[in-house]
């Protein structure tokens, strides 16, 4: 389960960003901006490397003291970032992996909504939908 | 399936309705008033192909360079759009591309002799369209333009924009 989630835009600035309410959510505002960098060099990392295949899930960007920071880019330079609990040590890589799945189909979707202008803020109430069932429930 | 069918019938009404009220407002139509209606339906077009492109490129994985994203986008996208491939595509390798398609799907009702040829740009400005917002959301600027000299195949020139 996440404590945060957010949608970067290719010009990076968020498109959404929703953290649990109980933490203090500046705090996992600039988490997400500092993992923005780990997410540049990842991408121009595997830009190097052309043999291989290039996947859209970037992995753990970067473990700190509380929490693990997970990113994923779509091929359209749109970035997605989940910040879980360092405690919650039985969330494995594929369950990240379907939250990513999960975060960018819905994604798509909204993407595809006519009345959207990319680049707005994301206000879809299915994208909300989506998002808390996979935050922590606060207590 | 008659999926193809419904999108080739509401192109057809989308370019006549936005003519027909651009001509409402004067009594004829002079050049200005061509590119506005070719404006307007380049733009729907570029919508489109914004959201298009995320739907088709979610399982993807990302491309190498800009051969590669205009090898996409003749083969698989517009397969999925179009319902064939590219004929042919030619490039000078500074930018520019031209994508030859020798049966255009929404060229094939028209009459294949001179007759329509003067119009048929107008029905090819929001194929432009989605072009451009596929290349566009790909991270590519571009300019797109198309031209026809025998129907119903047609040329889409793409210049990528460097900055």
């Amino acid at each position: 389960m996440a404590v945060c989630i957010a949608v970067i835009a290719k010009e990076n600035y968020p498109l959404y960003i929703r953290s649990v309410p109980t933490q203090n959510e500046l705090k996992f505002h600039y988490t997400v901006h500092t993992s923005l960098d780990v997410v540049e060099e990842k991408i121009s990392a595997v830009g190097k490397a052309m043999a291989d295949q290039r996947e859209l899930y970037l992995g753990l960007l970067y473990p700190t003291e509380d929490y693990k920071v997970y990113g994923y880019v779509t091929n359209s330079k749109v970035k997605f970032v989940i910040v879980v609990d360092s405690s919650n040590t039985s969330l494995r890589d594929n369950e990240i992996r379907s939250m990513f799945r999960k975060l960018h189909n819905s994604f798509t979707d909204v993407m595809c909504n006519p009345f959207y202008n990319p680049g707005d803020p994301i206000q879809s109430k299915a994208f909300d939908g989506i998002v808390s069932g996979m935050m922590v429930q606060p207590s | 399936m008659a999926d193809g069918v419904l999108f080739e019938f509401l192109h057809m009404e989308m370019v006549s309705h936005v003519f027909k009220d651009q001509q409402s407002t004067n009594g004829e139509m002079n050049n200005k008033d061509r590119a506005v209606c070719t404006s307007v339906l380049e733009g729907m077009g570029f919508r489109v192909g914004q959201g298009l492109i995320e739907r088709f490129t979610r399982d993807s994985p990302s491309f190498k360079d800009e051969l590669d994203i205009m090898k996409f986008i003749c083969k698989d996208f517009w397969t999925q759009v179009f319902r064939r491939q590219v004929d042919n595509l030619r490039t000078n390798h500074q930018g520019t591309y031209v994508l030859q398609d020798n049966k255009f799907v929404l060229l094939t009702q028209l009459s294949s002799g001179k007759q329509y040829l003067d119009d048929a740009p107008k029905y090819l400005a929001y194929s432009c369209g989605v072009i451009r917002g596929a290349l566009s959301s790909l991270g590519l600027d571009s300019v797109v333009t198309a031209e026809v000299s025998l129907m119903p195949s047609c040329k889409f020139q793409v210049v990528i924009q460097k900055l």
